[in-house]
């Protein structure tokens, strides 16, 4: 883990000496005449996952919900390991079915130039992250002791009360770690968002970035890596790629544990 | 006192360690040209996704008729092919673009001398949707459509529909072939590039795909990768010039406008097995093969 961070590090700071800042914060990207512009590729990769978020969240933790408080033993049974197989679905076959398929039912759907957009690429991210999401927040549903139901109950609350007020908070430590784990599988995802956002670094203008194509720098790194020459200044660029995606990942796991650690102490002093 | 846990670790650790190390062995000795181990002769062959199947075909040709040489074709873009030679880990690279400037200062900084030969001759076909009414373009329409400078298709006489404008990626020598003899007309001081919201997809199939199911689409592919689903416009050099279909006859009679050559590169000249499968390319029978692939094969002037 060290080893890599020091590797990403000792190739990736260079490019802060051989590309300027300012040229950093251009809006093209286009490494082959020296524009290296970040800020499409940032762009690209937040709307991405952001829409992911927006779909994987509410799917996910909807089925979770179901599965732990709501479906009867036998189906739940059944539900858990096939959804927990789909969680090991490869990536690259996602992408495929996605060119085959959803490209043209986004494009015909919401009368676009081309299906080949964000839309798309969140769809199959949030796909691809609901499994995970599932069975970690049903986990951690399933992990709240069953005097937390049976309290809520003999006050009188219904089953719908007890799932909001009491269970999903008393679970909410580990609800959110399965966000954050949906979440970091969107951010690094590469295989899906090469074949299926169009890889178009372009800037977004307003909401309706996420029904254009958009590049994310997970695929700009995947695309590009093969073709530079070792030490080259595209080549400090790209590893400088990897510590943003690097240091984003960051901030959104500090934000994730700051917000339960928080929590989590009031309500050990409630309940305790 | 090492206790049974910490020793079966330790055991673990050095079994580990030892099959890594085993396996690292074989492929060092390859590298450097044609090794030989046990009685085989490895060639490695590496580049341009344009030539890949073409290499591919080659190789297996190659190898039946020679069954002690294993030659082993990878894609990756010509700029990959390029850049692995100058890094010594390829004996051959395949590239659908010349090699630039700075490639070759870098190489020889690594005392790499590349050198060039000419294995075949590809068109560039500009495809569209089979029921976009557009049959024919001048070579500046293409620009301005790639450029950003026309984005509807009625301004071309067609559909009033949005053109979305497929590409290849940047390490794709398609693309930069692209860039300097279409976009830029040729014109080496140009410095213009495509409009933002090009898509640029990482394969050629890729290119087919969305062109033969979005009717907005144009793109541009090698010859050899264009399919029925696909229509093949017609391109003229200049406005009120005749409108030329890629083909291996256009292309070498050299009336069709893009057109290119297609290259592999050695690190010196080729010397052995290598020598003779660069001879062998060079054959009636290997040239035949890239007929048979849908590209145009080189006249044997020498």
């Amino acid at each position: 883990m060290l080893i890599i961070f020091y590797f990403l590090l000792s190739q990736g700071l260079p490019a802060i000496t051989l590309v300027d800042i300012k040229s950093m914060l251009g809006v093209r990207w286009y490494p082959i005449e020296e524009y290296f512009g970040l800020l499409p590729l940032l762009a690209g990769s937040l709307v991405v996952t952001f829409g992911a978020t927006l779909i994987a969240v509410p799917f996910g933790i909807g089925t979770a919900v179901f599965l732990a408080e709501i479906a009867p033993r036998w189906l739940r049974e059944l539900l858990k390991p096939t959804i927990e197989i789909l969680a090991g679905l490869p990536s690259v076959m996602l992408g495929f079915i996605g060119i085959a398929l959803l490209t043209s039912f986004v494009r015909e759907t919401f009368g676009l130039p081309t299906g080949l957009s964000a839309l798309t690429g969140a769809l199959l991210l949030g796909a691809i992250s609901i499994p995970t999401i599932v069975s970690v927040a049903e986990d951690a549903l399933d992990a709240v002791p069953k005097e937390y139901r049976d309290g809520a109950l003999a006050l009188g609350a219904t089953k719908w009360q007890t799932i909001w007020t009491v269970i999903l908070p008393a679970a909410k430590s580990g609800v959110l770690t399965a966000v954050m784990l949906g979440v970091a599988r969107s951010i690094g995802e590469t295989m899906i968002v090469m074949m299926v956002t169009g890889n178009a670094a372009v800037m977004p203008e307003g909401l309706e970035v996420i029904l254009s194509p958009v590049r994310t720098m997970t695929a700009t790194i995947a695309a590009e890596m093969g073709e530079v020459a070792n030490g080259s200044v595209h080549y400090h660029m790209l590893f400088f790629i990897g510590i943003v995606l690097f240091i984003i990942s960051l901030i959104v796991n500090v934000i994730a544990s700051s917000f339960i650690y928080k929590n989590s102490n009031r309500s050990e002093k409630l309940l305790s | 006192m090492a206790s049974p846990q910490s020793r079966t670790h330790l055991l673990g650790l050095i079994l580990i360690l030892a099959i890594a190390t085993g396996s690292c062995n074989s492929d060092v000795a390859t590298n450097d040209g044609q090794g030989t181990t046990q009685q085989e002769i490895y060639i490695e062959n590496k580049g341009s996704d344009t030539i890949v199947n073409l290499a591919l075909a080659w190789a297996e040709k190659y190898q039946d008729q020679n069954p002690d040489i294993r030659i082993s074709v990878t894609g990756g873009g010509s700029g990959t092919g390029i850049s692995s030679l100058i890094n010594n880990t390829v004996d051959l690279a395949n590239a659908s673009r010349r090699i630039k400037e700075e490639e070759i200062e870098n190489a020889q900084n690594n005392s790499v001398e590349p050198i060039e030969f000419v294995i075949a001759r590809d068109a560039i076909a500009i495809i569209v949707h089979p029921e976009n009414p557009i049959n024919n373009l001048t070579l500046e329409e293409i620009s301005a459509i790639y450029s950003g400078e026309i984005n509807n298709w009625s301004a071309l006489g067609g559909d009033d529909r949005p053109i979305v404008r497929l590409s290849r990626e940047t390490n794709s020598g398609t693309h930069v072939f692209f860039l300097e003899n279409v976009l830029r007309l040729g014109d080496n001081t140009s410095k213009l590039l495509f409009s933002t919201n090009t898509l640029l997809l990482p394969s050629s199939e890729g290119i087919i795909q969305e062109t033969s199911q979005n009717i907005n689409a144009i793109g541009y592919d090698g010859l050899g990768y264009v399919t029925d689903e696909v229509k093949v416009i017609g391109v003229a050099s200049i406005l009120g010039g005749e409108y030329i279909f890629p083909s291996a006859v256009t292309v070498n009679l050299g009336i069709y406008p893009i057109a290119r050559d297609l290259y592999m590169y050695t690190n010196g000249d080729p010397e052995g097995q290598l020598a003779n499968y660069m001879e062998w390319i060079f054959s009636p029978e290997a040239q035949e093969i890239v007929t048979k692939l849908g590209f145009v094969p080189i006249e044997n002037t020498e």
